[in-house]
């Protein structure tokens, strides 16, 4: 019976690590996809049966989207080239600006309001917090059209404004819905000590509650990061020029606009698109947890 | 003094919350609450930019809509795709979620590359899998051939139900971390006491799953189901990138055919209510599911 117990923990330990293994090739397993083919070299890219590891790799791709002006490796690439780098460095910078500006913006209002909706009781209070909680159930196509036509009336289409007001509103009740949860498990005595001190209530929220709400703050701007980074729908309809064409954008267009499609220059922009972003999910991944889960499966 | 000083403060004490919510909700309202109103006012109008005038035709787009079999179609493919989604990524996520929750060398490694999906972005993830799915050089026609499973490459995204699938799963790659997420937040704070007394009254593993694991994990299942329905309602982005609807409307959802409508045959009232319909869809699952969980907690 002790070895039958015993020879059942192995087997029950071997299944475990075989689907621990399972998950880490299906999760991985597409990424580096993603990343061999932008180091493939176009002839084994376009073989019938695929090359899993590259023969012959190369950087050209990567050198070309960030080197200027027409080098050889450039023309290799064919004639667009040129064009298709400038076009994907400027969305880049584009779409740095317009994430890191809504980040910011709907922290700012973001993290005031839910300290607003949940330390004070006014009227109308629960009504507000469940519009804004509300607004998240609306979707993105339904928005998209009346703001398209309200932005080109404020003749604001085609600039950074238009892609950082709509995300601000879009990720602001992300950010009350988590800063209020984090607001909730701070103790209200540390405010109501620091009022007895002297302190005015703006003064505790000022000194002693910002302080304290870093986590919770990291946590939504992380969310908020990457949510901004990832939106296409609204990017796509308002944007229109380099002015403002954000990444997502830019890439979508590497595949319909230059000649065919070339997915060793998608992979390549891909691969670069996705590296922010995964890098903050793993240097971080405790706040973005705390930031997904919003405080409200902890009950 | 000190009779003027709490004045003061009780002013502000008055005052503050105002002036703390008040910023955020005039953006909310600006951008999300008045522009949703303003699909509605649009909705009745025959409204297309480049033509002049905008007749009023009162519940004509509606009427129109509900003669559209290309909506009826339309509105099928959302709810398949919305029901087949959230099974397979309920399951899938349940699976990897006990499978990370127990002991094992390298955990916190595997849960963070566990994540990484999520993290790639959803324009990144529809170019990729079109990559992986593309007929003659695709990875997975590749793959599959040399483990024998087809002889000839299959067009995976060139026939109507099959399209839809493949979508789905491209989709799911992604979406399912999140749902990791979610339980394993869920699953850390089941006490390991129930589970040792389940050991001890000799309960077997799947007992131990439905009458423990499950019934904790409630609030986080339906915190998922709630935002995962909402997403998968208003799929777009990944569909614009993979078949654009195509082959055959296979993949037409509710969210492509609205954005089509509207920026691709410019009729913006029409357009317009499709995007109000998508909207009291949308409302009607939340209250669905607000309604069972508000008697899940009763009872």
């Amino acid at each position: 019976m002790w070895c039958f117990m015993r020879a059942w923990r192995r087997v029950r330990r071997g299944i475990l690590y075989a689907a621990v293994g399972m998950i880490v090739v299906v999760s991985l397993a597409p990424v580096a996809w993603l990343f061999i083919s932008s180091m493939s070299p176009d002839v084994e890219l376009n073989s019938s049966t695929p090359h899993w590891i590259p023969q012959h790799p190369t950087t050209i791709r990567y050198r070309a989207l960030f080197s200027e002006g027409a080098s050889d490796g450039l023309k290799a690439l064919g004639p667009s080239m040129e064009h298709v780098a400038g076009d994907f460095r400027a969305a880049f910078r584009n779409s740095l600006v317009v994430v890191l500006s809504s980040t910011v913006a709907s922290l700012a209002l973001g993290v005031l309001a839910a300290y607003g909706l949940v330390r004070f009781s006014f009227p109308g209070r629960d009504a507000l917090w469940f519009l804004s909680m509300g607004t998240r159930a609306l979707p993105p196509i339904s928005l998209v059209i009346p703001l398209y036509l309200l932005l080109r009336q404020l003749d604001l289409l085609d600039t950074y404004y238009a892609l950082i007001l709509t995300y601000s509103a879009y990720l602001l009740p992300i950010v009350i819905w988590i800063m209020g949860n984090f607001f909730r498990t701070v103790p209200k005595e540390l405010e109501e000590a620091a009022v007895v001190d002297g302190c005015t209530p703006f003064g505790a929220l000022w000194r002693v509650v910002i302080p304290l709400a870093g986590p919770g703050m990291a946590a939504a701007g992380i969310v908020c990061m990457l949510l901004a980074w990832d939106e296409f729908l609204f990017a796509l309809i308002f944007t229109e020029t380099l002015a403002s064409k954000t990444l997502p954008v830019a890439l979508s267009e590497f595949s319909t606009d230059f000649g065919g499609l070339d997915f060793g220059l998608i992979a390549t922009g891909g691969t670069l698109m996705c590296l922010p972003p995964i890098l903050i999910a793993l240097l971080f991944q405790r706040y973005l947890v705390s930031g997904l889960t919003g405080g409200a499966v902890k009950g | 003094m000190l009779v003027r000083l709490s004045h003061r403060v009780s002013v502000e004490r008055a005052r503050l919350p105002i002036i703390l919510v008040a910023p955020s909700m005039i953006v909310v309202f600006g951008v999300m609450v008045y522009p949703i109103m303003y699909a509605v006012w649009l909705s009745l109008f025959q409204s297309n930019p480049i033509l002049p005038g905008r007749p009023f035709v009162g519940l004509g787009n509606y009427v129109a809509m509900a003669h559209d079999p290309e909506f009826w179609h339309a509105l099928g493919r959302t709810f398949y795709f919305v029901a087949v989604s959230l099974i397979v990524e309920t399951i899938a996520g349940l699976a990897i979620a006990v499978v990370l929750n127990a002991e094992f060398v390298g955990r916190r490694l595997v849960r963070a590359i566990a994540i990484v999906p999520w993290a790639v972005p959803t324009i990144v993830n529809g170019l990729l899998w079109s990559w992986i799915y593309n007929p003659d050089y695709g990875a997975l026609n590749g793959l599959l051939k040399a483990l024998g499973v087809i002889q000839n490459n299959v067009n995976w995204l060139g026939s109507p139900g099959l399209a839809l699938n493949m979508v789905i799963i491209a989709d799911a790659w992604r979406e399912t971390p999140f749902y990791v997420i979610l339980f394993l937040a869920g699953l850390q704070v089941i006490p390991q006491e129930l589970y040792n007394a389940a050991a001890v009254d000799g309960a077997t593993m799947w007992q131990t799953f439905a009458r423990i694991t499950l019934p904790l994990l409630q609030p986080a299942l339906l915190l998922i189901l709630i935002l995962r329905t909402l997403e998968t309602f208003r799929v777009f982005s990944i569909i614009y990138i993979l078949t654009r609807g195509g082959p055959a409307n296979g993949t037409m959802v509710l969210g492509y055919l609205a954005y089509q409508q509207t920026f691709s045959f410019l009729n913006f009232g029409y357009g317009s209510a499709m995007s109000v319909a998508i909207t009291a869809a949308t409302i009607v699952l939340t209250l669905f599911y607000l309604r069972a969980l508000a008697l899940r907690v009763e009872y």
